[in-house]
């Protein structure tokens, strides 16, 4: 063993109590800054698993990006003639050719794609009127792309194209309007068109707002209700991989021309609020271990303070100024160490109790276990703080060890 | 003439015109003007009043203070280049240090204690540094001592602890400051036995500190200090 280390040792077993308080500083903020971050990390994750396995990764919608040009800019590039008020022709909404896009689409590697045209209608029901988002769909497309199949209560999809002139409704609806499997209900189109449908499937997805305004009927009864033959204004993408939606979107975008939006752009501004929220959580745990940090701080100071001859003595025997200095650095590395070693663990105690607790989220409408994050990362960021707070606290005091002057000490001693 | 003197090697320790002042809003002077050169094997004794200088003067020339005037030569090579860390090294290699109070390290038993410098400078492995501090400390009547801690054992044993320890990396010099200062009649008898024992069988050059006449007689030579300067007439 050095004898800079047997030196630290003795030195902080010289003070037990002191050397304990500041390392149960240490201990708890590992902890915190692990139980906090797992568990924000965990929503955070398990937000975005929803985000993921709920909504399109790429949506193709009948939209450009940039305003279509005008024909006679077109024809004119560098001309100074700006025409003004050109009312651009009043075209038919909807994906222009869709047939070709969806195949350009499916081309591509790695995805899966459905067709979709989404409209407005008015469902009446014994009395009562609700605007509902209805989605016409092909149903063994949309099997592929949207995991509404497996949130089915009552009935499928597949019955849509057994009976065409079916609906499928979310739960939410369900219990407002008192339907259930086989009800018949009005259905009116902005343009006048009315329907009657039947309830052949009931879905439960547990986000309260798409279990009330979401329904899917097939394409071509859409299409008829809307009054948009054979058009459809969304195509509906899933990736095999997720994070790949950025890089798909823009080649789809480049090749087809309309707009496609992956879920990352998507939710944009959700992602920078979950930025701002990992910023404060790391901000407040690592504060705590900060002030920790200043046990140490004490500790060590006080060490220094009470071994002055020591230092003094060793320094006439030739210790060098930065044995000194190793010998406190030492006390805070160690500190640090079994600091976050005990911290971790009892990180990890809290949130394996964290991971049994259950609750109902907001909009949610079953009980879930609180999501825990258990990735390693935050493990090396906890001790890694806890470590460099530890020898942050130890190196002020230590600088002072190294540079005292034993003779100073000396003379005082007489 | 000293017998331990050898012709034509430089001498252990010279002195040339030292001055140490203190800094500050008044000066204050703690020796001016000391030559003096000191041969392999001597042993010297260093008296004078009380606050004449004789500690300023030996933290000088242990290389733990710097002069403000002058310039101290050990073994011939000027040592007023020397920077914090050379110094610290030649203070390893070179010089122990006795004190009148102990300053053993109050948590290591007396063998770590002498083996704190040997484990520093790290020129024996572990074994070997042990059988020596063992040595060492058997020399100096510590047989059954060795793993007792500095407050189980008396002021005479922990005087004599703190020797074996300036002794541990075998320097050519030994310096003492009151070493016999704290102790009864009896065991200030053997500390100074000892201290004489070293000149003469190792050939260690030591300069003690002493207001202690009897210690000061044993010695080859005597150095008066009064006022911080040497005084030739100087008598106890
Ligand atoms: N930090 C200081 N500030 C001012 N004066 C000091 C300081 N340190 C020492 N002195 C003075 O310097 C002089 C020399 O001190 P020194 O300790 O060398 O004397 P000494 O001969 O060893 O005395 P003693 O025999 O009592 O140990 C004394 O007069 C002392 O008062
Ligand atoms: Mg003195």
């Amino acid at each position: 063993m050095p004898v800079q280390l047997a030196i630290a040792l003795t030195h902080l077993l010289s003070r037990k109590r002191q050397t304990l308080v500041s390392l149960t500083g240490i201990v708890l903020g590992v902890a915190f800054f692990l139980a906090v971050s797992s568990l924000m990390r965990g929503s955070e994750g398990d937000f975005i698993k929803r985000l993921i396995d709920n909504s399109p990764h790429i949506t193709v919608s009948d939209e450009y990006r940039q305003a279509q040009r005008q024909p006679a800019s077109e024809r004119w590039p560098t001309g100074a003639v700006e025409l003004r008020r050109v009312k651009p022709l009043t075209e038919v909404r909807g994906i222009r050719g869709h047939p070709r896009a969806l195949a350009y689409i499916e081309s591509l590697p790695g995805l899966r794609a459905a067709p979709v045209l989404v409209g407005s209608v008015v469902l009446t029901f014994a009395g009562r009127i609700e605007g509902v988002t209805l989605n016409g769909i092909v149903p063994d497309k949309m099997k592929q792309v949207s995991t509404i199949e497996d949130k089915m209560i009552e009935g499928s999809l597949e019955q849509l194209a057994a009976n065409p002139n079916g609906i499928v409704i979310g739960a939410g609806l369900a219990r407002k309007f008192g339907l259930a499997m086989g009800s018949v209900v009005n259905a009116a189109s902005p343009g006048g068109e009315v329907r009657t449908l039947k309830v052949v499937g009931i879905f439960r997805t547990g986000n309260a707002n798409y279990d009330d305004m979401q329904t899917f009927a097939l394409l071509k009864r859409a299409q008829g209700l809307l009054d948009r033959p054979n058009r459809i204004n969304r195509i509906v993408i899933q990736l095999s991989d997720p994070y790949a939606a950025r890089e798909v979107a823009s080649i789809i975008e480049r090749g087809i021309g309309y707009k496609a939006v992956s879920w990352l752009e998507a939710s944009e501004d959700l992602m920078s609020v979950l930025l701002v929220r990992n910023l404060i959580m790391y901000s407040v745990v690592s504060a705590i271990l900060v002030v920790a940090a200043f046990g140490i701080y004490n500790t060590v100071s006080t060490i220094v303070m009470e071994k002055i001859h020591d230092i003094a003595i060793l320094k006439s025997m030739g210790f060098h100024a930065r044995d000194i200095r190793l010998i406190f650095l030492t006390e805070g590395v160690i500190l640090g160490l079994i600091g976050s070693l005990f911290g971790l663990t009892l990180g990890l105690g809290l949130m394996a109790l964290l991971a049994r607790v259950e609750l109902k989220p907001p909009g949610a409408t079953e009980l879930v276990f609180l999501p825990i994050y258990w990735g390693y990362e935050q493990y090396l960021l906890a001790a890694g703080f806890a470590m460099a707070s530890a020898i942050g606290a130890a190196w002020l005091p230590a600088r002072k060890a190294g540079r005292v002057q034993p003779v100073v000490i000396l003379r005082g001693m007489g | 003439m000293n017998p331990a003197g050898r012709e034509g090697s430089p001498p252990m320790l010279t002195a040339e015109r030292l001055g140490r002042v203190l800094p500050g809003e008044v000066p204050v002077t703690l020796v001016q003007d000391i030559s003096l050169t000191i041969d392999r094997g001597e042993f010297v004794a260093i008296m004078g009043p009380s606050g004449s200088g004789k500690s300023s003067l030996l933290y000088l020339l242990g290389l733990l203070d710097t002069p403000t005037a002058g310039r101290i030569l050990l073994d011939g090579r000027d040592t007023s280049g020397y920077g914090e860390d050379e110094l610290a090294t030649t203070r390893l290699r070179q010089l122990g240090f006795v004190f009148q109070f102990h300053f053993l390290l109050a948590e290591f038993s007396a063998l770590d204690n002498v083996l704190l410098p040997m484990r520093r400078l790290g020129a024996l492995d572990e074994g070997s540094a042990q059988r020596r501090a063992g040595a060492l400390l058997a020399q100096l009547g510590l047989d059954g001592q060795a793993h007792k801690r500095p407050h189980q054992l008396s002021g005479g044993q922990r005087q004599r602890v703190a020797i074996a320890r300036a002794l541990a990396n075998d320097p050519p010099i030994i310096l003492a400051d009151e070493p016999t200062g704290n102790l009864d009649s009896h065991a200030a008898a053997n500390v100074r036995q000892i201290l004489r024992d070293l000149t003469r069988e190792l050939g260690k050059t030591v300069i003690a500190v002493t207001h202690d006449l009897t210690f000061a007689s044993a010695a080859d030579r005597q150095i008066g200090i009064v006022d911080g300067r040497i005084d030739p007439h100087w008598r106890a």
